[in-house]
């Protein structure tokens, strides 16, 4: 076998985003690691455990950092999440692990379990000790995993460890997807994510890269083996649909972080403003500060209470010195080929909750950039079929319907996980999509051998 | 009521504060004694003096537990490496700067009638208030015939002490070694020596760990180690006990300077109820320094106010008479636990703990339709990964979300104790972390106290189990 792929070395970072872009949580040391680790109480059937979607043995873990024992913390979180690194970094542990710590009751303070766990797989890097678990006995079963975002590198990790083949496909030239590209460089390097993603090469994932997966490709995939994973994502980010959007001057948010990220763009400058209130509009507000924005403005028709970004978010943007246009929607834009103004409108809340403008309330509000951040559409299509061609599985508003508990679709050859089939969470939630869905696909694969030839195209409850 | 006092008599020395520096590295020498009472301490026993001897390196040793550093501290340091004539030169520097407060002279030397007398008499001559006869020490000088080796033969004791008695002016108090099966019969011995007190416990033997790299125990020298003596924190509970075995025994109690892991002012007053008459402090100032004592006289005297103690005397041994022989207790008293709902966190260390090390009677079925007490901790941790859970995304996932119960806690993770089965041992409660949620209730179950005793004498226990021991001419 060859030496496994290694992503990390291929990676480079640029030294000023670095720079900008330092640890928003910096990593503990062994001694503050180790005291913060015998804080533990080491609950019994621990909520932190339950909180987690991938269901850590969180207790486990830490009394193993207290104990000194780091390579089997670092194992007792990768037996259970695979992407255990960039997850100890992005997920928004106040509302996750941390926020369900019984000693919010007890002292206020809750265990910082995402240092800890960020402290273990950070030494397990570091150590340079290999992946602590081995890619089970080859059964000669096949699985082609479409997109190489953290729902499919989950699932790929539970089919090697069960000895099936796993071939992912995506379009972007490093794997990762969103983990990669998509979060906030203080929260999780580029790098990072991609040392991480070593590992899987480790365990013997393949990988293709730069390679779009249309409706003929999927066919081909369809015949060629065991079962699919469709761990698509979500698609662009919806435009604002009003006249000049192809003004330059106007992005949208994950182009933009992902420009950064790779290093494409190293500072900005002039007035920004920054469309949506979401955990991504605010990601590229605190960006754009620390790229050297002149003065970044949030745009979003409804108030503070209602912005979908979490409390924390909301807090560490204001922090970042990002401002707040509440209740004001875009209705046009201005400039002569270069943007020069937004123009809003104030909005009103009606008693039945639905927003209507206030009339004569337009105004003019200088920008330089505008960064969309209003949600993205899906990009299911190469599933939907058409006159000539039934659906591949079914879809509910674009979404892929799946089994929570197994993530099979309603085509059992199929199974998805992810954004595609949630609409959009954590990196976490995608991981326990993924992670559910190889073993519930190992399963079914090697249950298929037993039955009878029939049954193994797709046939069952079809 | 006036402001309470801690001055105190102990076998007629008078003390300022019954807070004394035991023998130890913190009394080695005069200027540190001396910094020690500017500090608060009311008297300090010098550290061992004999004919000087040669130390090794290292010497100390301790281990810490969950993050606490030294729990129990250990060391192989003999008694004083100084010259006689130099710690006796230095006592009397102390005392005549320091006339109120105690400096007692610890003494250790070859076990021969004159050599005793000399000694007793040069360190009386020096000003020392008292002499404390060094009979515990467990490492080194235990080899030479000294030390423990002393205090382990109740009729080694009973005749060196008879020889310090005979030149002695002041006050002779044996220090004894926990090292023992009994240590009441060392005490019996000092006592009919004549001693006029007795302190304990020295330190225990022990091994304190040993490294996993070199496999060389701690602590090291030169690769190897010896037991050292075992002191700190963790003896306290040797400690109490032995003070207790001492103090209840009208054969071997005298006026006791009570020592074993005292370093706060609750600790001292948990020696004083059992019969103390001072303490002495090592490792609590080997690890913060003389400062502590401070806060060990503020505290003691609060307590002292709060419940009505002018004296040390009003409290002295009072608990003395709650310790007694187990077949002495009431067997027909009963508790159970009680968990208190509002101050439940929701760890579930206590059904843990009852399932796994006690009497399976906490359950966690409060959510549940009717109660349950066939669900296991093994069942319930293999139903944890099988739940399904997301990040909740604000605003939409959160409202209305809430604890399923009228507790912060939700009801589901509040344990609940069947009381009918509960046996009352305490477990629960002492792994709860949080003061007061498991409290121990008293049930009345109609039933007059009974105790083993009384049933033996009674008749009403199995044939052959009143009293049962090996005979060895069977």
């Amino acid at each position: 076998m060859n030496e496994p792929t290694s992503f990390y070395s291929q990676s480079s970072q640029s030294e000023e985003i670095a720079a900008r872009f330092p640890d928003l949580h910096p990593p503990f040391d062994k001694t503050a690691a180790v005291a913060e680790a015998n804080r533990c109480l080491y609950c019994f059937d621990a909520p932190c455990t339950t909180a987690c979607p991938t269901h850590i043995d969180v207790p486990r873990f830490i009394k193993k950092i207290a104990h000194e024992n780091l390579e089997g913390s670092a194992k007792t979180i990768l037996d259970s999440n695979i992407l255990g690194e960039s997850c100890s970094r992005a997920c928004p542990v106040n509302v996750l692990c941390e926020g369900a710590c019984v000693l919010h009751r007890y002292n206020k303070q809750p265990i910082a379990i995402g240092r800890l766990q960020r402290f273990a797989m950070d030494w397990l890097h570091e150590s340079g000790a290999p992946l602590p678990f081995t890619a089970g006995a080859d059964t000669g079963k096949s699985v082609a995993l479409v997109g190489g975002g953290p729902a499919s590198l989950a699932c790929a990790a539970e089919l090697r460890r069960r000895g099936i083949r796993a071939v992912i496909y995506d379009a972007r030239p490093l794997p990762g997807g969103l983990n990669t590209y998509g979060i906030a460089e203080y929260k999780l390097t580029l790098g990072a994510s991609l040392r991480e993603i070593d590992l899987l090469s480790q365990l013997g994932v393949e990988f293709h890269f730069n390679t779009t997966v249309d409706a003929a490709m999927l066919d081909q995939l369809e015949g060629e083996c065991d079962a699919i994973f469709l761990g698509l994502g979500l698609g662009a980010i919806h435009r604002l649909g009003i006249a000049g959007e192809e003004m330059q001057g106007i992005t949208n948010a994950l182009d933009f972080i992902a420009g950064y990220k790779s290093g494409a763009i190293t500072q900005v400058s002039g007035r920004f403003a920054i469309v949506g209130a979401g955990n991504t509009a605010i990601d590229a507000a605190n960006a754009a500060m620390r790229l050297g924005a002149g003065e970044v403005t949030m745009v979003y028709r409804r108030g503070p209470e209602q912005m979908s970004a979490f409390d924390f978010e909301y807090e560490h943007a204001k922090q970042e010195g990002v401002r707040f246009l509440w209740h004001v929607q875009p209705v046009a834009l201005k400039g002569n080929g270069k943007l020069e103004a937004l123009e809003l409108e104030h909005l009103e809340t009606t008693t039945d909750g639905s927003l209507v403008p206030i009339a004569n309330s337009r105004f003019e509000f200088p920008v330089d950039r505008i960064v969309l951040a209003i949600g993205q559409a899906t990009h299911t299509e190469l599933l939907s079929g058409n006159e000539t061609k039934p659906a591949k599985l079914k879809l509910e508003r674009g979404r892929i319907v799946i089994d929570r508990g197994t993530g099979q679709t309603s085509n059992p050859k199929y199974f998805a996980g992810g954004d595609c089939t949630n609409g959009g969470r954590e990196v976490v939630d995608a991981v326990a999509d993924g992670k559910r869905a190889g073993i519930a696909m190992a399963a079914w694969i090697l249950s298929q051998q037993t039955n009878s030839p029939a049954t193994r195209d797709g046939g069952q409850n079809a | 009521m006036p402001n309470p006092t801690l001055e105190t008599i102990f076998a007629g020395i008078k003390c300022p504060n019954p807070f004394w520096l035991a023998s130890a590295p913190p009394t080695n020498c005069g200027e540190q004694i001396m910094r020690a009472f500017d500090a608060g301490w009311g008297g300090a026993v010098w550290k061992t003096i004999g004919e000087p001897i040669t130390n090794v390196s290292s010497r100390y040793s301790s281990i810490d537990y969950n993050g606490t550093k030294m729990m129990g501290l250990n060391n192989i340091e003999l008694i004083s490496d100084r010259p006689i004539e130099v710690n006796l030169r230095e006592i009397e520097e102390v005392k005549r700067r320091y006339p109120k407060n105690v400096v007692i002279a610890s003494l250790m030397v070859e076990s021969k009638r004159e050599v005793w007398h000399d000694i007793v008499k040069r360190a009386e001559g020096a000003g020392a208030d008292g002499l404390e006869l060094n009979f515990g020490c467990p490492h080194g000088m235990s080899e030479r015939g000294m030390g423990s080796a002393v205090g382990q033969v109740p009729e080694y004791c009973q005749r060196i002490t008879e020889w310090v008695k005979e030149a002695a002016r002041t006050p002779v108090i044996v220090k004894l070694t926990p090292n023992i099966s009994d240590i009441r019969m060392p005490a019996r011995a000092a006592k009919r020596a004549g001693a006029d007190a007795l302190s304990a416990i020295n330190t225990i033997n022990s091994i304190t760990g040993i490294d996993l790299d070199t496999f060389e125990p701690r602590p090291n020298v030169d690769g190897k180690s010896s037991h050292g003596g075992y002191c700190g924190p963790a003896v306290k509970p040797i400690a109490l006990n032995m003070v207790q075995q001492v103090m209840g025994d009208p054969e071997a109690a005298l006026p006791m300077s009570a020592i074993g892991g005292i370093g706060t002012w609750a600790d001292a007053a948990e020696f004083i109820l059992l019969g103390a008459g001072t303490v002495q402090v090592c490792t609590a100032a080997m690890h913060y320094g003389y400062r502590i004592v401070e806060d060990m006289a503020d505290g003691l005297l609060a307590w002292m106010r709060r419940k009505n103690f002018a004296t040390l005397d009003d409290f002295r041994g009072r608990s003395l008479p709650n310790v007694t022989d187990w077949k002495h207790l009431n067997l027909n008293y009963k508790i159970v636990a009680h968990i208190h709902e509002d101050k439940c966190i929701g760890c579930e260390l206590c059904y843990t703990a009852c399932w796994d090390g006690a009497h399976q009677c906490i359950h966690l079925d409060r959510a549940l339709p009717h109660p349950d007490t066939t669900r296991t901790p093994q069942g319930i941790a293999a139903e944890a990964p099988q739940r399904i859970t997301t990040t909740p995304i604000p605003k939409l996932d959160l409202d209305g979300a809430g604890a399923d119960g009228p507790y912060l806690t939700p009801l589901s993770r509040i344990p609940r104790v069947d009381e009918h089965e509960c046996v009352g041992c305490n477990l629960c409660s002492l792994v709860c972390p949080v003061p007061g949620c498991i409290t121990m209730e008293q049930v009345d179950n109609g039933l007059a106290p009974q105790s083993w005793d009384e049933r033996v004498a009674a008749g009403i226990v199995p044939k052959g189990v009143e009293h049962s021991l090996p005979n060895p001419n069977a």
